[in-house]
């Protein structure tokens, strides 16, 4: 305990890399975060920023080839998640740190009934025999409240629905009452009123578990409820971190602001066009040698194009990578 | 599920006496008949014939008494083998194709199988660079160019196996794996590439969050979806092994159905024209039958109604 500060999760300087036809794309280049017991981290960004693979490399489920972690540090509890061996890091997954997926119509086995995807979990983990693993999975069914387990269990998956689905995942997930769940855009697949009900059920058993959890997702408004604090993330780089509450108040971030900016706001006015941050993702195998945001920013100058911005520290959690950091986080809050 | 197999089993009937009657057409479309011959025959011999084999009668009369005697399951005789019935050709001589096609159906599985799944998991590697030239190998050439070319080698310059006819286990390996290899190298190809296809999928990423052994991930999670396209080759890949492939018999000179079918063809032989083909038919619709059904064991999301 003592060695890690308290931390569960501690990334330093991760690289991870694929090999492509178009070159090296460097999905995620250089990020760091701390993760704290009990604690839940977002992580916000568009497609492509290098979100899910960050937490991929954490769970080690990087497809290699064509990917790669080249360089970083992953500890996990005090232990070095890049140095295990196979079986290390499968005692690990799943029973340690648990992951929910993006999309629930696919992330289950549709040939296996959902009894059996979810006994073998608490099978693997717990040493739980046939009768002790079904009874585990009825329990966990009814922990995230499917109607009538005892006749769902040994349906198959295409017998729920999206957000039923969501919940068995979640079930899943949390058989073994990881100390760390990562949700990787849990909601993004679902509607509006079901990703209402999965985001709570995810916080209650939060608070019941006292589960560490990392919400990826690319809307800020989910994250805004959930989390302590949050990591913007663009081009696989860290753009801004820092507490929830900063975050939203006093960004200090050009693209913090155009993500803010860009959340539909219900008390708008009619007819008024929706803010969208102008331009694409850039292409990440062929990055420019300024800011890889440079091009789409409202505030960018010459330097920008011109010299890598730099990481600028605003107080002692709040960071952002910005040639213009302290100017953007002393201008904003008064909107 | 039960009155899915019993509609599928009532379809075969309406099914097999349409195949009858498109060759029966075809048959008589062609010139030439069972008792012609380079010399032509006299006559009044020909008439004989004629009214003997009730050939003098009109053409309905004539269907319908072939199509009464077919819903009896009765073929006649055959016209060449005389005081032969059809049935009893038959049942002699669809044994040796039974055994020969479903040793060659379990040796084309058993490898292309393997083959496929260790190529899939492979990817890129030695094995499956080649095992993938192997089959496109096998593929490519054709049956009757590597029995005979079997047949040189191993019998002819090794002298380590029988070069033809039916005997004991070793006359069978040569006509096995001729006739196995290019169902094998289709399958190996399915296997890989339904594999590769599932081993990207988002369940397989689940199933190795969930910690599981890569080996558990394979055969738990992956080889059920990724032997759907396999599934349904093997079905008309089964019937027309069992049916006897021709050129292979032909090449071992092995008395099967293959060889049998040809021959009757050729001897203008109707009623085991028309024997055989219907037999053939109902074999191929009863294998299809079988992989639907086993679709359904292996999907669950396939519902029968």
């Amino acid at each position: 305990m003592s060695e890690n500060n308290g931390n569960l999760l501690t990334v330093n300087d991760l690289r991870t890399y694929f090999q492509t036809e178009d070159g090296v794309v460097k999905a995620v280049d250089g990020i760091s975060f701390e993760l704290k017991k009990g604690e839940t981290l977002g992580i916000v960004g568009e497609s492509g920023s290098g979100k899910s693979v960050s937490n991929l490399s954490v769970m080690r489920l990087i497809p290699e080839p064509p990917g790669k972690i080249v360089s970083g540090d992953i500890l996990f509890d005090g232990i070095d998640v890049r140095r295990l061996s196979d079986e290390e890091v499968r005692n690990i997954r799943g029973k340690r740190i648990a992951m929910i997926f993006q999309d629930p119509m696919t992330s289950l086995n549709p040939f296996l009934k959902i009894s059996t995807q979810l006994m073998e979990v608490t099978q693997i983990h717990l040493g739980h025999s046939r009768e002790q693993a079904y009874d585990h999975a009825l329990e966990m069914l009814r922990k995230v409240n499917i109607p009538a387990p005892e006749k769902r269990i040994d349906g198959y998956p295409h017998e729920f629905s999206g957000g039923m689905r969501q919940r068995v995942m979640i079930a899943m997930a949390l058989s073994c009452e990881p100390e760390l769940l990562i949700a990787d855009e849990p909601t993004t697949a679902l509607d509006v009123t079901i990703q209402a009900q999965i985001l709570e059920l995810i916080k209650g058993l939060r608070t019941e578990l006292g589960t560490s959890v990392i919400l990826i997702t690319h809307d800020l408004g989910v994250v805004a409820g959930m989390t302590d604090k949050i990591i913007v993330m663009y081009a696989g780089k860290i753009f801004e971190s820092a507490p929830t509450k900063e975050l939203f108040a006093k960004p200090a971030n050009p693209y913090t602001k155009g993500l803010l900016k860009s959340v539909p706001d219900p008390a708008h006015e009619h007819g008024e066009p929706l803010y969208q941050i102008p331009g694409l993702p850039p292409d990440v195998a062929n990055l420019p040698p300024g800011c890889p945001f440079a091009e789409r920013c409202d505030r960018a100058e010459e330097i920008c194009e011109r010299e890598f911005p730099p990481f600028v520290q605003i107080n002692e959690n709040h960071h952002s990578l910005c040639h213009f950091a302290k100017e953007v986080h002393a201008s904003s809050g008064g909107e | 599920m039960l009155k899915f197999i019993l509609k599928r089993l009532l379809i075969i009937v309406p099914m097999a006496l349409l195949v009858v009657t498109v060759t029966w057409v075809l048959i008589r479309v062609a010139p030439g008949n069972f008792y012609s011959t380079e010399r032509s025959l006299p006559p009044a011999i020909e008439e004989n014939i004629k009214k003997k084999y009730g050939l003098d009668q009109p053409w309905y009369i004539q269907y319908g008494t072939m199509m009464g005697n077919i819903l009896r399951l009765d073929f006649g005789d055959s016209l060449k083998y005389q005081g032969q019935s059809v049935n009893e050709i038959i049942a002699r001589h669809f044994p040796y194709s039974a055994i020969l096609g479903l040793l060659a159906y379990l040796l084309a599985l058993g490898i292309g199988l393997f083959a496929g799944i260790v190529a899939a998991l492979k990817q890129n590697s030695a094995f499956d660079y080649g095992s993938m030239a192997a089959a496109m190998l096998g593929l490519s050439v054709p049956n009757f160019v590597l029995g005979p070319l079997l047949v040189l080698l191993f019998s002819l310059y090794l002298y380590w196996l029988p070069p033809a006819r039916w005997g004991g286990p070793l006359y069978l390996i040569m006509p096995v794996v001729t006739l196995a290899a290019i169902y094998a190298a289709y399958i190996a190809r399915l296997t890989r590439a339904g594999m590769l296809e599932v081993m990207r999928s988002d369940y397989i990423r689940t199933a190795r969050a969930k910690g599981l052994k890569e080996s558990k991930v394979l055969l738990k999670h992956a080889l059920r979806g990724g032997i759907i396209p396999v599934v349904s080759f093997t079905g008309p890949a089964l019937a027309s092994l069992l049916a006897g492939t021709v050129v292979v018999e032909k090449v071992f000179a092995i008395p099967g159905l293959g060889n049998i079918f040809i021959q009757s063809v050729l001897n203008r032989d109707e009623p085991l024209i028309l024997g055989i083909v219907a037999f053939l038919s109902i074999l191929i619709m009863v294998a299809n039958l079988i992989v639907d059904i086993s679709y359904g064991f292996l999907d669950p999301r396939i519902r029968y109604e």
